[in-house]
């Protein structure tokens, strides 16, 4: 079983984060879980939502304490107290940033890849909403889900023009991370 | 169709597939998303329902009363302070003797203010003569809103679909979402006894004098024990169609020759199953899951319990000034054994706080210490509290 958490702001689509990629491994025939910790939600507040991806039937519904995986939505988040808590020993971050991956891997003793992928968003779908150029990103280093399944569930979720741009954008966001650079650490949490 | 969706978009279309005619609601977290899907269902033309919106919870339950009595299939769904909106309207709705189906999606109680999951609400109307029904997953809750129908509208009573707010209504996963063929098949047509009929006018809600009113509660406390049968039968008539059943009365898991069980309900009880597989643990242990709160099954309690040493409750709700609710109704039932198991009471996650894995070995671990046998908070963290408090 995979355990993922997802830090973001109110407003930067967390949950939908979440969501599409549970719904991403269901299409695939894997078991996911997709539920969001809410506060009183507000742009703008820090949100946390939690993904398990697994191959089989998911029974436990606690809050994920030790993921192998954070992607954050906001690198102001990075250094909010807790919310690198828990996470693995070689577990990796994904973070949406203009700061170096290097750079940050040394600030916080973890392998950190960041991708701009506001700036990407903003670029093509005209606000800067990182959400889904997270996923592909995230779905490219970890190879464990395709591309495919996450055009999937973006037809799920978006239509028309939304649509016509998310897809493109997930295009483009492929091409900012090395491909398969999490396919290790991703096998050995699957077996685990 | 087996689908990755939210609890509340898949209980929004289970509730659709039950062919609704009146539906009146009034938004409240964590219930919102399951009418809101549905009003997007009756606005998008695929669910033929006169959709209601009220100003308040006790308009919502006091028109679905009206339109169940005037012979549509009726539904609302509410949580936490809507619930206690609605107390009064609850009563008469279950002393009218009206079928009828409602979702609680479980949240804590004012004050202090929270806005998520425990199971207080629902248990401050466990005594208003509604069917009360626990589900521990998001499939439960989709199957359990289908056989509520049948059951409320073949015993008369309502019944009360109570499903984790949050931990379930938002959380997706792949649930199965039954054709329409296949509840179809179950539900027959909504037909209530006592309709309104200008032709054939009848009284109802009418004053009772102390001559009659200890006989119209015998009545309809007896009408609740005996719905055991029909929520038994339909969990079973259901099988048969979906392939799937969801307990019955209850549910219990764990190696035939365990001293130990772990009684709880709601979705707690997946994370307990969880940790059963997670740990190496000191002794076998089993889990029950009691899904019919209302009917209280005493007598399927017992046939589980008979054998056994202990019996560690898990609720998410506290009788405040006394202690557990379910432990006390568990704890008195079991007296009528010969050799009753000992009852330790335990509550936790209220207001939301989380139950990680652990709480199971942590759980156990109590019975190896002394015990006065008391109730007590499990999670509770003293040291928050100034000293007079603890």
């Amino acid at each position: 079983m995979i355990e993922i958490r997802i830090h973001g702001r109110g407003g930067q689509g967390n949950v939908v984060a979440a969501y599409l990629l549970a719904m991403a491994a269901f299409e695939e025939g894997r078991y996911g879980q997709a539920f969001p910790n809410f506060g009183a939600e507000r742009r703008g507040a820090p949100v946390i939502a939690f993904v398990r991806i697994a191959n089989k039937h998911i029974l436990r519904r606690n809050q994920i304490l030790t993921p192998a995986f954070l992607i954050i939505q906001d690198e102001a988040l990075l250094h909010v107290s807790g919310v690198t808590d828990g996470l693995l020993p070689d577990g990796k971050i994904l973070v949406n940033s203009p700061q170096s991956s290097d750079e940050l891997s040394q600030q916080l003793g973890k392998e950190v890849i960041s991708i701009q992928a506001s700036m990407l968003a903003k670029k093509i779908l005209g606000r800067p909403v990182p959400n889904t150029t997270l996923l592909a990103a995230f779905f490219a280093l970890t190879g464990m889900l395709s591309q495919e399944s996450l055009s999937k569930v973006l037809k799920h979720k978006f239509k028309d023009i939304v649509l016509e741009k998310n897809l493109l954008l997930i295009q483009k966001a492929v091409e900012l991370v090395p491909a398969g650079l999490w396919q290790q650490e991703t096998t050995n949490v699957t077996s685990s | 169709m087996l689908q990755a969706l939210e609890g509340s978009q898949a209980v929004a279309q289970a509730v659709a597939l039950c062919r609704p005619q009146v539906i009146a609601a009034y938004p409240i977290t964590p219930q919102t998303h399951i009418v809101e899907n549905i009003s997007k269902l009756v606005a998008d033309g695929k669910l033929k329902c006169e959709f209601i919106s009220v100003e308040s919870e006790f308009s919502a339950a006091s028109v679905v009363l009206g339109a169940a009595i005037a012979g549509s299939r009726a539904y609302t769904a509410t949580a936490s302070q809507g619930i206690l909106l609605m107390a009064e309207v609850l009563y008469n709705i279950a002393g009218l003797r009206v079928p009828l189906v409602m979702t609680c999606a479980n949240r804590a109680i004012s004050s202090p203010l929270s806005i998520w999951n425990d199971q207080q609400d629902s248990m401050a109307v466990r005594d208003a003569g509604w069917i009360q029904l626990y589900c521990a997953d998001n499939q439960e809750a989709v199957d359990t809103t289908i056989q509520a129908y049948r059951i409320a509208e073949r015993t008369e009573l309502p019944v009360m679909v109570c499903m984790d707010g949050f931990t379930l209504t938002h959380t997706l996963e792949g649930i199965d979402i039954p054709t329409q063929e296949q509840v179809d098949s179950f539900l027959p047509k909504y037909k209530f006894s006592r309709t309104l009929d200008p032709q054939n006018p009848i009284s109802i809600g009418t004053l009772v004098s102390p001559d009659f009113y200890s006989e119209a509660r015998h009545s309809h406390h007896s009408a609740i024990l005996n719905a055991e049968a029909e929520i038994i039968a339909a969990d079973q008539d259901w099988e048969k169609i979906s392939g799937r059943n969801s307990g019955g009365l209850l549910t219990v898991v764990g190696p035939a020759e365990a001293k130990v069980a772990v009684l709880t309900i709601g979705s707690v009880y997946g994370t307990l199953r969880a940790a059963m597989d997670e740990f190496d643990l000191e002794q076998p242990v089993k889990l029950i899951h009691l899904r019919s709160f209302r009917p209280f099954p005493i007598d399927a309690l017992k046939v589980v319990c008979k054998d056994l040493d202990h019996v560690i409750i898990l609720e998410r709700a506290i009788g405040l000034g006394s202690g557990s609710i379910i432990g006390l109704e568990v704890l008195a039932a079991l007296t009528e054994l010969d050799k009753p198991p000992k009852v330790h009471k335990f509550a936790a996650g209220l207001g939301g706080r989380d139950i990680p894995l652990e709480i199971l070995p942590r759980l156990l671990a109590t019975l190896n210490e002394p015990s006065d046998g008391r109730f007590r908070i499990f999670d509770v963290e003293l040291d928050k509290l100034p000293k007079e408090d603890r």
